[in-house]
């Protein structure tokens, strides 16, 4: 019997739930239109003023990226909570903190990178400058992972509990308020022409730590919620 | 001990609100609105300590599985999320004649904003969650990751406020009056022993939810009656 | 090899059994006897280490299982009441991930022989949505055949077996115990192994 590596482990569940989210594609398309849709709905509640749409741009984009994420949070382990996988996956011989962090991995290539993509697309609709929307991209970039590593542990912390949905949001938006602050900051400072490499660093150290960090805590959440 | 912090806490309560309120001399700038600091600051700096002693009972019960810490910590959450709602109402109250609104983005009430939100998150969670042992160690999970996140917010939200240049008006501090100092000292310990009692008065109540089927409550009067 | 003293659980305020002693080494197979509600997924999960018991310790060869943690996860398998299999993914794309996440890397023939000796000849690249609750229950124990180890945890096995799969469990458990192995499972049918005494440890 050949043992597995941790790279073959990763990509194993990586694949795993990409191929998982591909047969049930409605799931991740939702994600996206309801991101793009409540980006369209500023201009109709705010009034169709380009000055004042371009000013709230990325603010707008931003905010909408952090609900349309607290979105998927909730499947990114109630599917394998509820056919016992998750069970399987504590009893497997490796790290949990690993198998966590793969799903983090493929949960955020589900629903985090499409946002990244069509944000320019939106960006656009409000007359966004070319450069800030290349560091809008980055900022998602760079925020989406945080926002999927935080929304992780609120996740596995409310596993099974009614009204799960909602709580998450409870839980996880105040933590993700740093990631809003300084991604729409670093697109702001670059529309009013000021440097906005002091916010991307701040951001990147951020992911940094929640990468570090958060999987562990993850692992250990869900232990208590299977318990 | 819960009258003792109980009489105690109202004893300095009063003394407090008289020497705030009638003693102390009118400030020169704010007028007679200022007094309403001495309600405010002592609410918003407990406010700010219990979620880390919070944090810290939550912490102990997780690491050393004792149940008292775990109940400290889910007994000091609502007065810790009252104090907090206390210091936004009466920051509210000083703004409107301070600056003109009920609310301003101001740093210091931004965040406050947001540390009452992860109250809110704590007690919603452990509410949420039926098996007592889970939901202690659930939400001593969630007070960590929120221990740990507070200074980051607080720091983001201070990058905020500079980068947008909101209107913060910056408390001068010219040197505050003594009797201002004493009531406010007063006021401080007031909520402070307020804290303390109330929290031993849930925490006994946590207990004796909790322990409701072992003989030792059975057998204390209060319950028998 | 796997020892239990002192074990007590609970589950919300309510005491499940206290006082639990038994041991279980090579070659012998366990039965856990009990009422409905009486605790016996709950003491299965916690001999996994999934439940942290209220009092009590279990020890893998002489070493707490939780200091173990994943030394004593390599090499045991537990069989819930779910079948951990998903239902998009055919029966040979589950088990390689089952395999995968207990830490071997298979080749898809020795899958496939697997389920083939479950009985399901034919229905490996079926999605497993399609396949009726006892193939689905065929997929699950064919990991028992996939993964080598030497510690079974089974909770009812045989639910939605028809006769000839629960022979061919017996005929299973009967081959992992001569070959050292040590079976614990709950069932309400009868599960004899030819050869073999089973223990019964009785929950009330």
């Amino acid at each position: 019997m050949n043992q597995l590596s941790l790279l073959g482990l990763i990509s194993l569940v990586v694949r795993r739930d990409l191929v998982l989210a591909m047969r049930r594609r409605a799931d991740v398309l939702t994600t996206l239109i309801f991101f793009v849709m409540v980006v369209s709905l500023f201009p109709l509640g705010v009034g169709p003023e380009m000055e004042m749409l371009r000013k709230m741009a990325p603010g707008l984009v931003w905010v909408s990226a952090l609900l349309a994420s607290m979105l998927s949070l909730g499947r990114m382990f109630s599917a394998d909570y509820l056919d016992g996988t998750l069970e399987q996956m504590m009893l497997a011989p490796q790290s949990l903190a690993i198998v966590v962090l793969s799903k983090i991995l493929a949960h955020w290539m589900v629903s985090g990178f499409p946002l990244v993509i069509i944000a320019p697309v939106l960006g656009m609709q409000f007359d966004m400058s070319a450069q800030a929307l290349w560091v809008l991209m980055i900022t998602l970039l760079l925020g989406t992972p945080i926002l999927s590593v935080i929304g992780a542990a609120g996740a596995a912390l409310t596993l099974g509990l009614r009204g799960g949905g909602a709580l998450v949001s409870l839980l996880v938006l105040p933590l993700c308020i740093p990631v809003l602050i300084f991604g729409a900051g670093a697109v702001e400072s670059v529309v009013s022409g000021i440097n906005a490499g002091s916010n991307l660093a701040l951001l990147g150290a951020i992911l940094v730590m929640a990468l570090a960090f958060m999987p562990w805590i993850t692992a250990h959440a869900l232990r208590i919620s299977l318990e | 001990m819960v009258p003792w912090f109980s009489w105690s806490a109202a004893i300095f309560f009063v003394a407090g609100l008289y020497l705030g309120f009638f003693v102390a001399p009118t400030d020169v700038q704010q007028g007679e609105a200022y007094r309403i600091m001495f309600i405010h600051v002592p609410a918003s700096i407990l406010s700010m300590f219990i979620y880390l002693v919070m944090a810290g009972y939550a912490a102990l019960g997780l690491i050393f599985n004792t149940r008292l810490s775990s109940m400290m910590a889910s007994a000091l959450a609502p007065t810790g999320a009252l104090l907090a709602f206390l210091s936004l109402w009466t920051g509210a109250l000083w703004g409107k004649p301070m600056w003109g609104s009920w609310w301003v983005w101001d740093a210091r009430l931004t965040s406050e904003l947001i540390l009452l939100f992860l109250y809110i998150g704590f007690i919603a969670l452990h509410a949420s969650i039926e098996d007592p042992r889970r939901a202690d160690r659930a939400s001593a999970l969630l007070a960590i990751i929120g221990s740990v996140n507070v200074p980051i917010i607080y720091f983001s939200v201070q990058w905020w406020n500079t980068l947008h240049q909101g209107a913060t008006i910056k408390f001068t501090g010219t040197s505050m009056h003594e009797v201002m100092q004493q009531g406010l000292l007063a006021m401080l310990l007031a909520v402070w022993l307020y804290a303390i009692a109330m929290t031993l008065i849930r925490v006994r109540s946590i207990i004796l939810e909790r322990e409701s089927k072992t003989q030792w409550v059975a057998e204390l009067i209060e319950v028998k009656r | 090899m796997l020892e239990i003293s002192n074990l007590a659980c609970n589950r919300g305020d309510h005491l499940l059994f206290s006082d639990l002693n038994f041991s279980i080494s090579a070659g012998q197979l366990l039965q856990v006897q009990g009422a409905n509600g009486s605790g016996k997924t709950s003491l299965l999960r916690t001999l996994c280490g999934l439940v942290i018991p209220a009092m009590g310790e279990i020890k893998w060869r002489g070493q707490d299982i939780h200091e173990l943690d994943e030394k004593f996860y390599a090499e045991m398998i537990y069989l819930g009441h779910s079948n951990a299999i998903k239902d998009e993914l055919n029966a040979v794309e589950n088990l390689r991930i089952s395999a995968g996440l207990a830490g071997c890397k298979l080749d898809d023939k020795q899958i496939i022989a697997a389920l083939r000796r479950m009985g399901l000849r034919g229905r490996e690249m079926l999605p497993v949505r399609v396949l009726s609750q006892g193939q689905c229950r065929r997929v699950a124990l064919a990991r028992l055949l996939l993964i080598n180890v030497s510690l079974w945890i089974l909770d009812e096995p045989l639910t939605a077996l028809d006769v000839s799969a629960v022979g061919l469990m017996q005929e299973l458990i009967g081959e992992h115990l001569a070959n050292k192995g040590m079976v614990i499972y709950t069932t309400h049918q009868p599960l004899e192994v030819a050869g073999v005494e089973t223990q019964r440890l009785a929950l009330s």
